[in-house]
């Protein structure tokens, strides 16, 4: 049995009704006005856009195998991201030096090993542990173009990679009793912050989040990634003291929780 | 050494001998004679809680469990702290480094003194006896590095965040307490973006922020080590003495 279940596929009529009922709920908007409307969605607040998926995925237990394959699904996530926009030509190939793209290559033969990683420990794809990789829209119904829009794609690939370090970290606690899964999982999050750092860098950021902000020109539906990253009292010591609240922020990043990553990524699930 | 260490029986003379061992502290000397009085009593192996960090043999011991790992962790971070701080009060540093660069390292000077000052507050709370307890400040020594070389400064601070990144995640596993290692775990993800801001500035178009050289190209994973592997690694810049019989 999949500990991580999808909710119950609703028959195709269904699927195509709540499908049309979401795009006709934004017809009235027009393209502006449907932009605006998704951008003012924080990313899984958005009880229609959940609804509307068949096949949202569902939080994990909060045991060494469900953070595992609530790993691996994220793994799967920005593995085919980063295939599809390698693939795509997005990426632009010569500017700076060819750094862009060389940065994407490396992150995606990460990703590409986490996925293949993650499914040997969990027992391979006939294990009963073996989760199968969701159908993905990093369109989210239309309202991103990541693969033909650079700069859309570099702030979704900073939303993923944020989001990654904040979901292994969230996962630790899980993981505690299996010293050799946590520390593969520890493994795998210093890569994502490592990742993370760059892609920031490239967006012309810091590579470490200030307060709880998303960083210059990223979408406002981002901004569920970087919620409650602005704590600056850490086991009751003030970290804002010494140089104020970006440093005391920026020196600690705080873990998501399982359902807080779930609605995230269930944005673009479908 | 690990393997004649015995579980200790909890008994009332155990907190006096925690205070003449504090006491024992102030001086080399004292606690020479005091530990050769111990030995005669009862062994090495009993002289304390080998989880508390505190004085053996006349030197500062890590200690095991929680309290070992985070004395530890203390003691990383007060290297990258002092390392930092020496590197932005060079005479030099604004002439050495760019903006980005003075910015980076900046940034970094202020995240490693929050984490060091972080992990005081936080043992000097959570110690029993803190006065014996906590680690003092180490002193360093960076022999003929030069901090006014933008290659030297660089080359070290990214060995230094490198393997800060793979002392937490090798001692991850050796927590207990599910706050220590979330706490510790919000501390690694900001190392490990150091780490590949530093390999940024060095090398800026490649892949070296995540690069072959630390992260596995089967795997996929980054580097996780020890105590016993880190220690003689930082132990390079640390002259005050400490040791840490009883972590891995």
């Amino acid at each position: 049995m999949n500990i991580l279940k999808f909710i119950e596929t609703f028959t195709d009529d269904s699927l195509m009704r709540s499908t049309g009922s979401r795009r006709d709920s934004f017809s009235q908007f027009g393209n502006i006005g449907k932009t605006l409307a998704y951008a003012s969605i924080p990313f899984g607040l958005s009880a229609m856009a959940n609804k509307a998926l068949a096949k949202d995925i569902t939080a994990t237990p909060a045991t060494p195998i469900g953070a595992l394959q609530f790993a691996l699904t994220l793994e799967y996530l920005e593995n085919e991201f980063y295939a599809m926009a390698l693939d795509s030509g997005v990426i632009p190939a010569s500017e700076n030096g060819g750094r862009d793209l060389k940065v994407f290559q490396q992150i995606a033969a990460h990703e590409a090993d986490h996925v293949s990683f993650l499914i040997a420990g969990l027992g391979g794809t006939m294990s009963a542990n073996f989760v199968p990789k969701p159908t993905f829209d990093f369109t989210v119904g239309g309202a991103f173009d990541p693969f033909g829009d650079y700069p859309t794609f570099l702030a979704l690939a900073q939303a993923f990679e944020d989001t990654g370090v904040r979901a292994y970290k969230g996962q630790a606690g899980n993981l505690i009793t299996t010293p050799d899964l946590l520390t593969a999982a520890l493994q795998i999050h210093s890569v994502e912050a490592r990742h993370a750092s760059e892609v920031r860098r490239l967006r012309g950021l810091k590579g470490w989040i200030s307060n709880d902000e998303r960083g210059a020109g990223m979408p406002e539906a981002t901004q569920a990634v970087y919620a409650g990253e602005g704590v600056t009292v850490q086991a009751g010591y003030n970290t804002a003291t010494l140089f104020g609240a970006a440093a005391g922020s920026e020196a600690y990043d705080e873990p998501l929780a399982t359902q807080q990553v779930v609605d995230i990524a269930n944005l673009f699930i479908v | 050494m690990k393997n004649e260490v015995k579980i200790h029986e909890v008994d009332p003379s155990l907190n006096n001998r925690r205070s003449f061992l504090k006491l024992s502290g102030l001086t080399l000397v004292t606690a020479g004679l005091v530990l050769a009085g111990c030995s005669d009593n009862d062994n090495d192996e009993e002289m304390d809680d080998t989880s508390l960090p505190g004085i053996r043999n006349g030197v500062f011991d890590l200690g095991s469990g929680d309290f070992g790992v985070l004395t530890y962790a203390y003691a990383l971070e007060q290297l990258e702290a002092d390392f930092y701080t020496k590197v932005v009060n060079a005479t030099s540093f604004n002439a050495t480094f760019n903006d980005t660069e003075r910015q980076v390292l900046t940034d970094l000077y202020h995240h490693e003194v929050i984490h060091r000052d972080f992990f005081k507050a936080a043992l000097s709370g959570a110690l029993p006896d803190p006065s014996s307890q906590l680690l003092p400040s180490l002193a360093f020594n960076y022999g003929a590095l030069n901090f006014n070389s933008r290659t030297e400064v660089l080359a070290t601070a990214k060995a230094l965040e490198d393997t800060g990144v793979a002392a937490y995640n090798g001692a991850g596993k050796l927590i207990k307490s599910p706050d220590y290692l979330v706490l510790a775990g919000k501390i690694v993800s900001v190392e490990a973006r150091h780490a590949s801001a530093i390999r940024s500035l060095i090398n800026p178009n490649s892949k070296d922020f995540a690069g072959d050289d630390v992260i596995n190209t089967s795997t996929g994973l980054d580097v996780a080590q020890d105590p016993s592997k880190i220690l003689p690694i930082a132990g390079g810049f640390i002259t005050t003495k400490f040791t840490a019989k009883y972590l891995p």
